[in-house]
């Protein structure tokens, strides 16, 4: 065997990394990358609102003379509402509310959940079981009830409302993991990684993770999507962050008192909502055929 | 009874190997009470039907039978002297990969679709050689080249190789921390023909130069001929017949060996009509107490149903078979010399 090359000069073999080989996949699709571009679009208008405007003057400050000013008002864009604050300074400094309670509550129940998914599905037996049932009493609580539950156990915060979110969807999680792992588990790839002695630990998290991750990735920004919704659905209720900050889903809640005569209180709040919601699932499904290694041409 | 010529230090040592997978439809009796010795650098042959416990015997060695619903029960399983059975689970990740590794039958399943062929190589040398990975990376290039793939294909994906080429790749990774002994599972069983002697080769060629002991697991005695110096013929969990491959294949004397031959096809009478072995495998679940072949035997009588015991014919050559306690007795098929 030529042995020409020395320890010093070898450099590790070409090879094009995943991240790369999934970014190549994910620019073909045009609707992956309108996902992707709404999702920048609003992460960079959340970081700009948070730097142009004062929470104090121009989000929650009260301005009696103007209220209800219609949409197309010379410097009240899409109008302002029962308090004579402007709507879209409002919805644009709300964005960070619904970004982070989305992404922060699915780190949340991605981590935990998969974690337990991943676990139970390659272990099988009483392991599964018993996180399997505790899953299914977890989901048997209605997850509004759930939410509430934890809203009014731990008191009312962003970091409670994440929290609150994130545990609602630890079961799902699980269980996508959980149905991702099975048919992984009894590849031979997984049995050969075995019997080269690898660990099973490296094994969970190295070999059967990265060929479960597609439906995990899926339910990710999926999850996203929800876990905006909940957050907002919590706040419409009341009971997510605290009123007068400009969550959109309390924005809602407080527009629905004018929403027969004033019916723009209501409708941009929820077309921001939607916009991101869609964009995160543009995301998702973009991001599931650009991972699924049997797609890569 | 003549006693059995002991190899110096065997590789491998399986005493009285008993494997049962318990569900509920009954107790499945896999492997039964199997005896198996591998020399330095022997090549040995396990031979049988489907179902026969050959698989199930490899896995036991590499004490990766399922359990549950797996029991395994061994008087002896020694690797180097070795004893497996105590093993804890850290000392075993240890020794599986390092010192006995094994192939697969089915390349395309074998290697995971996510990761470059180098790294899966590289992981069973990072693993165990205590090497950075560049530096694994550099063997496993090195590995590759070994079994005929060009080094620069290290960063390509399972899904861009060919069968017969992931088989390579799956021998590499087998071979990659040089095991003494490795066993090979119907290796060439999922590629056709010509590249079947292509990987025979390759293994034999390897194998010849790492002195590799080798377990091949078929059921395909052309195989067999070709690469092995000993052959076992497995039947319901057991070894039936085992000697060289000059004894089993030349001086046949089990029923159940003779059945095997017969029902291949005979390049000198083209013509002639297969003789496949009546009948079916009994139910592991539910094993003959006897001979576990009798109930297919052409030769058997009463004595068949009681418990058959090892019967040396020559050092090295036994097979568990009453028959040959009558007076005269032999089968069909003639001897060769």
């Amino acid at each position: 065997m030529s042995r020409k090359t020395k320890a010093g000069e070898f450099k590790a073999y070409k090879k094009r990394s995943f991240a790369q080989e999934v970014w190549r996949n994910y620019k073909k699709s045009p609707s992956a990358m309108l996902g992707l571009i709404l999702i920048v679009l609003i992460i960079i208008v959340a970081i700009t609102a948070q730097i142009v405007y004062d929470y104090n003057t121009d989000i929650v400050q009260q301005n009696i003379k103007q209220r209800f000013l219609s949409p197309g008002t010379p410097g009240h864009l899409l109008g302002t509402d029962n308090y004579g604050r402007d709507v879209l300074t409002r919805i644009l400094y709300g964005a960070k509310y619904s970004l982070a309670v989305g992404l922060v509550a699915v780190a949340i129940s991605c981590l935990l959940g998969s974690t337990l998914g991943l676990i139970a599905g390659y272990y099988g037996g009483v392991v599964e079981n018993i996180i399997l049932r505790f899953c299914e009493v977890f989901m048997g609580i209605p997850s509004v009830l759930l939410g509430v539950a934890i809203m009014s156990a731990f008191g009312q915060s962003l970091a409670v409302l994440m929290l609150a979110v994130g545990l609602v969807y630890v079961p799902m999680f699980a269980r996508t993991a959980r149905a991702a792992v099975l048919p992984v588990r009894e590849e031979e790839y997984i049995e050969a990684a075995r019997v080269s002695g690898v660990s099973d630990f490296k094994i969970i998290f190295q070999h059967v993770l990265p060929n479960a991750l597609s439906p995990i990735i899926v339910q990710v920004t999926m999850g996203v999507a929800n876990g905006i919704l909940s957050a907002s659905f919590l706040s419409f209720l009341g009971l997510g962050v605290p009123v007068p900050a400009p969550e959109w889903g309390a924005m809602l809640s407080s527009g629905r008192e004018y929403i027969r005569d004033y019916g723009y209180l209501t409708t941009y709040p929820g077309i921001a909502i939607m916009i991101t919601v869609l964009a995160f699932n543009l995301m998702g499904d973009g991001l599931r055929d650009a991972l699924d290694p049997k797609l890569k041409q | 009874m003549n006693e059995p010529v002991k190899n110096d230090a065997p590789v491998l040592n399986i005493e009285n190997l008993n494997v049962k997978f318990v569900t509920e439809d009954g107790v499945v009796r896999a492997v039964n009470g199997l005896d198996l010795q591998v020399g330095k650098g022997k090549a040995l042959g396990l031979v049988g039907e489907t179902g026969a416990g050959k698989t199930t015997t490899a896995l036991s060695i590499l004490r990766l039978v399922p359990d549950p619903p797996g029991v395994v029960d061994c008087e002896k399983l020694e690797l180097n002297g070795k004893d497996i059975m105590g093993m804890s689970t850290h000392e075993l990740e240890q020794i599986r990969g390092k010192e006995v590794s094994m192939i697969f039958q089915d390349p395309m399943t074998a290697l995971n679709p996510v990761f470059t062929v180098g790294d899966q190589i590289a992981e069973s040398i990072h693993l165990h050689e205590n090497v950075s990975m560049v530096e694994a990376q550099k063997k496993a290039v090195e590995m590759l080249e070994l079994v005929g793939i060009p080094g620069d294909r290290a960063g390509e994906y399972p899904h861009q190789f060919s069968g017969g080429m992931k088989q390579r790749v799956v021998i590499s990774i087998a071979l990659a921390c040089h095991p003494q002994l490795l066993i090979a599972d119907e290796p060439t069983t999922a590629l056709d023909v010509t590249i079947q002697a292509q990987v025979l080769d390759l293994m034999k060629e390897l194998r010849t130069k790492y002195d590799t002991s080798l377990i091949m697991i078929t059921h395909d005695l052309g195989i067999v001929a070709e690469i092995c110096d000993e052959v076992a013929v497995m039947y319901a969990g057991n070894v039936v017949e085992k000697g060289t491959l000059e004894d089993v294949f030349n001086h046949t004397l089990h029923p159940y060996t003779e059945g095997l031959f017969n029902s291949l096809p005979n390049i000198n009478d083209r013509k002639a009509m297969l003789k496949p072995i009546p009948g079916l495998m009994p139910d592991p679940t539910d094993l003959p107490e006897g001979c576990p072949f009798y109930p297919r035997c052409q030769y058997a009588d009463e004595a068949c149903k009681k418990p058959q015991q090892k019967k040396y014919v020559s050092d090295t050559h036994y097979i568990r078979c009453c028959a040959y306690d009558r007076e005269g007795f032999h089968i069909e098929r003639k001897e060769k010399t």
